[in-house]
């Protein structure tokens, strides 16, 4: 009867929460001068430029969306994790190796949590890191030339979740399992979970000058689930925070079976600790599997290594590097105040937002006051390490930034709201309604010691009737909100790709002085490159040819080919000659298999081609270029395995 | 040594400034290209003003049936020596020379600067007017005669989608500060030899 009487309450506080939000909604409609005020916010005339650059994840579709703030207007779509016929990306010779995995060529990921590198705390604004989140790996997007240029699987991981958030110097970015597994894998009964599946926290080093990233270590944890993480900062520099959830260490039914604890943990690791035990020759080397895929800008193609050991650290083996804070409910987001002081965990079934105290902490545990352990980690007590919570500030909580002003702003999935609230005094000071149920937020450096507290985005799950609907699936959406004033104010609606999970911004000129806008032909390594014309040629190779072409405005050199074979195997290796910018050129070829390729002014790129049928067949360019672009093309010829066609290619005169 | 004489002296250095600074500028403007491409013409080269401009503006001027600006054009063995001996002559006339000499180095000068004008746009003539006939796009003026894209010799001037400018650059104003240099020289000579007379009458 009890339980009754508290559900049915719950629902209609949940209602209730919902009711309000509509009204609010309303009111804000009302006031139509308002509006026009409104618009004129996010209103960026044409041919200006906007304020700061928004990477939204595209969450299920493996990719990473660049927007403009404050006008919402789409960029760039960078593919990083799933192929993209747009740009060939995982279809090309060149970029295929960047889908390698010990799985084999996985071209598809769950890209969840972008983050920009760092340099002193500050965001510098020279590469985007993205995790993918079903094949656990991490990707470093090239800020010049937005474009993916480095992952690295991750191995004893699954669910890579709780990464891909950087340290202030960008010494590491972290990458954190969701889900714990037998570490090394094997086979094993599911039921025999607690106890013996382990949670890693991979530690990746990023090498300062040209970012190249390396496993420096794997955290052996107890077999929780990794939720989120984010690396303390100032004070707490050298420490990284996890949250926890299913500290019950349930296996199946984990809606109620990871529930059951009236708290989880927050995973305090000393990162600097371990590293100095690492470097001092600890740990074990463990042996893996693991891909780790570069690609080259002046070869215009990536490599594939498969490494075969990685170092693991049982935190046991370092004490006084890793602790538990409990927290309340479940807790999701883990984010950390620009001072560092402040750690937030929104524990999405509590109906508080705990906010533990760095300074509480240490303190805590030079005076090793812990109320126990588990699997031999010293827990902390509560009301040690708490510096206060918010007291009913919404329902589910679960992402916090800050706006370096002292606030903080909190998303609510379930009551669909952003709301302001105080550092130190924990009062609630505004809350503004989402259309609908919101997952992160974002504030252009939030994860760094100088956020720029202009404007928040807050990512959305749900839109039903915001947009014209598309069928079933309707967009998910962001929206702006200006938090410069008092008050927070919504701005805009915008549509995203996939699900926009989490976002990371910066000030645009961080970026904009520093885009590439060709590749130097002469600096192009690439070994199937053609510099000019007079250079190009056909080259059988027994069942293989390779076809050296060359393209410029308005035509591809040769344009003709003769003494093709059906059965053979047909590289078009293509240098796009044009030293221009925003001269990209495209060719595809009828029946290949694969996608267009756009290749960039002074880049390489390969597609393969196996001819089946006898013919003449043609190939075009495929991105409008010039006046003359629909004259940009040329044909194959196909003879049969066994004719006696000459191999002979030519441009602006007949092949006899 | 005379006032004049110092004069001429920085006269016949100051062309050598030729050597360091580009003579000429053509800049082609239009919407597509926010940065306008851009080519300084030296006393013995071809630059880019950006990166790549040349070979950019012989992407644009083949549709038109223009000739690839040439990697080098016979002028650019002349004029180098032509300026090298005119500026020896005149550190001669420097040192040697009376004013009489200064106003004849200036005399040589225009008529030399004059003849690389006129080269200068005989070359811009062929280079805009002599098209491939088998062009890809071709114009013709409102007369029916057959257009041509010759940049103007000095100035502004709309060519199709481009706005061409050609104005001359440092390397230029050294040329005419030389020589102006030896008319000053010259007129001061003059004047001191009047007063020079004049105390003697
Ligand atoms: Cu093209």
């Amino acid at each position: 009867m009890k339980t009754i009487l508290k559900s049915t309450i719950a629902l209609f506080a949940i209602l209730a929460a919902f009711t309000s939000c509509n009204n609010s909604g309303k009111s804000s409609g009302k006031s139509g001068a308002l509006a026009g005020n409104v618009a004129e916010k996010v209103y960026v005339a044409p041919g200006e430029h906007d304020e700061f650059y928004a990477f939204i994840s595209g969450g299920f579709s493996g990719q990473l969306s660049v927007y403009g703030l404050p006008s919402g207007r789409l960029f760039k779509v960078i593919p990083v994790f799933s192929q993209d016929a747009e740009k060939a990306y995982g279809y090309n010779e060149e970029t295929k190796p960047m889908l390698n995995t010990s799985h084999g060529f996985v071209p598809w990921d769950d890209a969840h949590h972008p983050d920009i590198s760092q340099t002193n705390g500050v965001i510098d604004g020279r590469w985007v890191f993205i995790n993918g989140n079903n094949t656990p790996r991490i990707a470093k997007v090239d800020l010049s030339t937005f474009e993916t240029t480095e992952i690295i699987e991750v191995p004893n991981s699954a669910g890579n979740h709780s990464s891909s958030f950087v340290t202030e110097n960008t010494e590491y970015v972290v990458a954190g399992t969701r889900f714990s597994v037998p570490i090394p894998q094997k086979d094993m009964p599911i039921k025999d979970y607690k106890g013996n599946f382990k949670g890693s926290l991979t530690f990746i080093s990023v090498e300062p000058e040209h970012g190249h990233m390396d496993i420096k270590f794997q955290l052996i944890m107890p077999g929780f689930d990794y939720d989120l993480s984010h690396p303390g900062r100032g004070k707490s520099h050298g420490w990284f925070f996890f949250t926890t959830y299913n500290s019950e260490e349930a296996n199946t039914l984990l809606e109620v079976n990871a529930s059951q604890n009236d708290k989880d943990f927050i995973a305090a690791v000393n990162w600097k600790k371990i590293e100095e035990y690492v470097n001092n020759g600890g740990g074990t080397m463990m042996p893996a599997n693991y891909a780790h895929n570069v690609y080259d800008e002046s070869t215009h193609s990536a490599t594939s290594t498969m490494k075969k050991e990685v170092l693991t650290v049982n935190p046991l083996e370092v004490p006084g590097a890793v602790f538990l804070l409990p927290t309340p409910k479940s807790p999701h987001g883990c984010d950390v105040d620009p001072s560092g002081e402040y750690i937030v965990g929104n524990g999405k079934l509590s109906a508080n937002l705990t906010v533990h105290s760095f300074t509480k902490m240490l303190d805590a545990i030079e005076n090793e006051k812990f109320a126990g352990d588990a699997y031999g980690i010293p827990i902390l007590n509560f009301d040690d390490v708490l510096a206060g919570s918010v007291e009913q500030p919404g329902l589910g909580p679960l992402h916090t930034e800050f706006d370096g002003k002292g606030n903080a702003y909190t998303t609510f999935f379930i009551s669909s709201e952003v709301v302001k609230w105080k550092l130190g005094t924990w009062e609630v000071v505004d809350r503004q309604p989402c259309y609908y149920s919101v997952g992160h937020l974002m504030i252009p450096g939030g994860n760094s010691q100088k956020p720029w507290g202009k404007y928040v985005v807050a990512m959305n799950k749900i839109t039903k009737d915001r947009y014209l609907p598309t069928g079933p699936e309707v967009t998910q959406s962001a929206q702006l909100y200006d938090i410069s004033g008092d008050k927070m104010e919504l701005l805009l609606d915008f549509p995203t790709i996939g699900e926009p999970h989490y976002a990371a911004g910066c000030p645009a000129d961080l970026i904009k002085p520093r885009s590439k806008k060709i590749f130097n032909l002469e600096d192009n390594q690439h070994p199937f490159a053609t510099k000019n014309e007079a250079d190009t040629k056909v080259v059988r190779d027994g069942k293989t040819v390779h076809v050296y072409m060359t393209m410029i405005r308005s035509h591809f050199s040769p344009d003709n080919i003769e003494g093709i074979k059906v059965g053979d195997r047909v590289y078009f290796h293509v240098t796009n000659l044009e030293q221009d910018y925003d001269v990209p050129h495209g060719i595809s070829m009828i029946g290949a298999n694969t996608s267009e390729l756009l290749i960039m002014p002074g880049q390489t790129e390969t597609f393969v081609w196996e001819p089946k049928q006898e013919g003449v067949w043609p190939f075009y360019c495929t991105d409008f270029c010039s006046a003359l672009h629909q004259e940009m093309q040329g044909y194959v010829r196909v003879s049969a395995t066994n004719a006696k066609t000459p191999l002979k290619w030519s441009l602006g005169e007949n092949i006899e | 040594m005379k006032k004049s004489n110092i004069i001429m002296l920085i006269a016949a250095i100051l062309p050598l400034g030729l050597f360091l600074f580009p003579l000429w500028k053509i800049t082609l403007e239009a919407p597509q290209y926010p940065t306008p491409l851009g080519m300084y013409i030296h006393i013995n080269d071809f630059s880019d003003a950006h990166p790549h401009d040349i070979k950019n503006i012989n992407l644009m001027n083949h549709y038109v049936g223009m000739k690839y600006i040439p990697e080098a054009i016979p002028e650019f063995k002349i004029f180098p020596l032509g300026i090298l001996i005119t500026s020896i002559i005149g550190l001669i006339i420097a040192f040697k020379g009376n004013y009489k000499w200064f106003l004849f180095w200036f005399v040589l000068m225009m008529v030399l600067s004059t003849a690389g004008l006129y080269d200068f746009y005989l070359w811009e003539h062929d280079y805009g007017h002599n098209l491939d006939p088998k062009a890809i796009m071709k114009f013709t003026n409102p007369d029916g005669s057959v257009m041509g894209f010759q940049p103007p010799l000095f100035g502004s001037k709309d060519i199709l989608n481009f706005r061409a400018h050609s104005y001359p650059r440092l390397g230029a104003l050294f040329l005419g500060a030389g020589m102006a240099c030896a008319f000053i020289a010259y007129s001061m000579g003059k004047k001191a030899q009047k007063k020079r007379l004049n105390l003697a009458n």
